[in-house]
């Protein structure tokens, strides 16, 4: 799928189990017919069962993530855990 | 065939020669005169000649770069053709007052050239742990990068171009040598890309209007070592590519690496805002940083990608996945709109 702003390629994960289409160029997301409902009920139920808290420390990685260039990868922080070994060489290497 | 077998033992000939003369400048270099304790690796008296054979290893043997240790020293032979006046400047900004406690300062050699390949000594340091990245000195790193930006340029006399966007297309060269490959058109694609300047195009490796710094020029973690052992504090070692250019060039490779997906934004995280922590001028003190990050990462990230397509093929190998993410990263890059690649092919 296009995206419709920037007709760069989207690629689609899934987030609380909604899909969510994000585009690789801009990084603006696209969601199907309910998904923001689901995603408004996933929201609520979670702030039933969270008690009234003092204002938490800013979450570590918040989505959206970090600046990052328009062609980063769009799985921050879920890739880097598989490959140590491949990637502990790139990191000593000119 | 006969020629063939003269020429592999003439270059081992070689090779045994260049080692073997290392090892003599590490082991001079590692017995300096003056009272000290016995040098650790052959036992012999501070000032005495020592003898090489076993105690000397060989840390690199790469055609840019052979290192040779014998106890707390160990020699270096640099690239062919590196005896440059280039060359000197750099040597002299290590061992220069104002880079003490950034840059590891080289020892006295006596023999400054073998086989036309320049030679250099220095004093042995631990580097980072290879099996732990994890465990990697990053807000260290970024510090000492801060600090070496912001050397004042006038203090140290005319300087050579950094290196980095002449590596990065040399990168490109050596994956173009070893023929077609499946994976080259996006690297290849993302390279057209880029500005001339961040292609070793220009005299000056800097952006239009960009202020040139002191930089390093080949930042990864195996260029930090411990001195004095084992727990000194951390500097940066190697000034082949060190010269004046775009200070971000020095953030791009862990910048890159997060930008693939495969460093953690939590360590990137920490390694950006230790060297915004400490005034590194490279990028604006807060905000989005990747409008000054954006070019040299795009560069590092096609001279990775590059070099793991020529290194596969030269080992017979398919690209295993880390490699595999930074090609597709150079693909993102190819398919942006053309106003997001800012620059159209020269």
């Amino acid at each position: 799928m296009q995206c419709p702003k920037c007709h760069a390629p989207m690629h689609t994960y899934n987030r609380n189990g909604v899909q969510i289409e994000q585009c690789s160029g801009c990084r603006g997301i696209f969601l199907d017919y309910g998904e923001l409902e689901a995603l408004t009920r996933l929201e609520s139920q979670w702030s039933q069962q969270a008690p009234p808290a003092p204002p938490a420390p800013p979450a570590p990685q918040a989505y959206p993530a970090a600046h990052a260039p328009a062609w980063g990868a769009p799985h921050h922080g879920h890739g880097h855990h598989s490959h140590h070994r491949g990637f502990g060489r790139m990191l000593f290497s000119s | 065939m006969q020629q063939d077998s003269d020429l592999r033992d003439s270059h081992t000939r070689d090779s045994d020669t260049l080692l073997r003369t290392l090892a003599g400048v590490a082991r001079s270099a590692a017995h300096p005169p003056g009272p000290r304790t016995p040098c650790a690796a052959c036992g012999a008296p501070s000032g005495a000649p020592g003898r090489g054979g076993p105690a000397a290893g060989v840390l690199a043997d790469r055609p840019d770069g052979t290192v040779v240790r014998h106890g707390r020293a160990v020699a270096k032979a640099h690239a062919p053709g590196a005896g440059s006046p280039g060359h000197r400047a750099r040597l002299a900004v290590a061992a220069h007052p104002l880079l003490t406690g950034i840059l590891l300062p080289p020892l006295p050699v006596a023999l400054d050239e073998v086989r036309g390949r320049p030679v250099s000594a220095w004093p042995y340091g631990v580097p980072v742990d290879p099996e732990d990245p994890a465990a990697a000195p990053w807000e260290e790193a970024a510090v000492l990068l801060a600090r070496l930006h912001r050397t004042p340029l006038t203090s140290l006399g005319p300087l050579p171009p950094m290196r980095g966007p002449a590596k990065a297309a040399l990168a490109v060269e050596r994956m173009r040598a070893v023929g077609p490959h499946p994976a080259a058109a996006p690297v290849e694609a993302a390279w057209r890309r880029l500005p001339p300047w961040a292609r070793g195009g220009t005299a000056d490796p800097l952006p239009p209007a960009g202020r040139p710094a002191l930089c390093h020029g080949d930042l990864h973690l195996g260029q930090l070592v411990r001195h004095p052992v084992p727990d000194g504090a951390w500097l940066l070692i190697d000034v082949d590519d060190l010269g004046a250019g775009d200070p971000a060039w020095d953030l791009a490779r862990p910048a890159a690496w997060f930008a693939a997906g495969l460093l953690a934004p939590a360590v990137w995280e920490r390694f950006l805002g230790a060297y915004r922590a400490a005034a590194g001028p490279a990028v604006p003190a807060d905000g989005d940083p990747w409008p000054r990050l954006d070019v040299p990462a795009r560069a590092l990230t096609v001279q990775t990608a590059a070099l793991a397509i020529a290194k596969s093929t030269a080992e017979g190998r398919e690209l295993d996945e880390v490699e595999s993410e930074v090609v597709a990263a150079c693909a993102r890059m190819a398919a942006l709109p053309p106003h997001q690649g800012e620059h159209a092919p020269a």
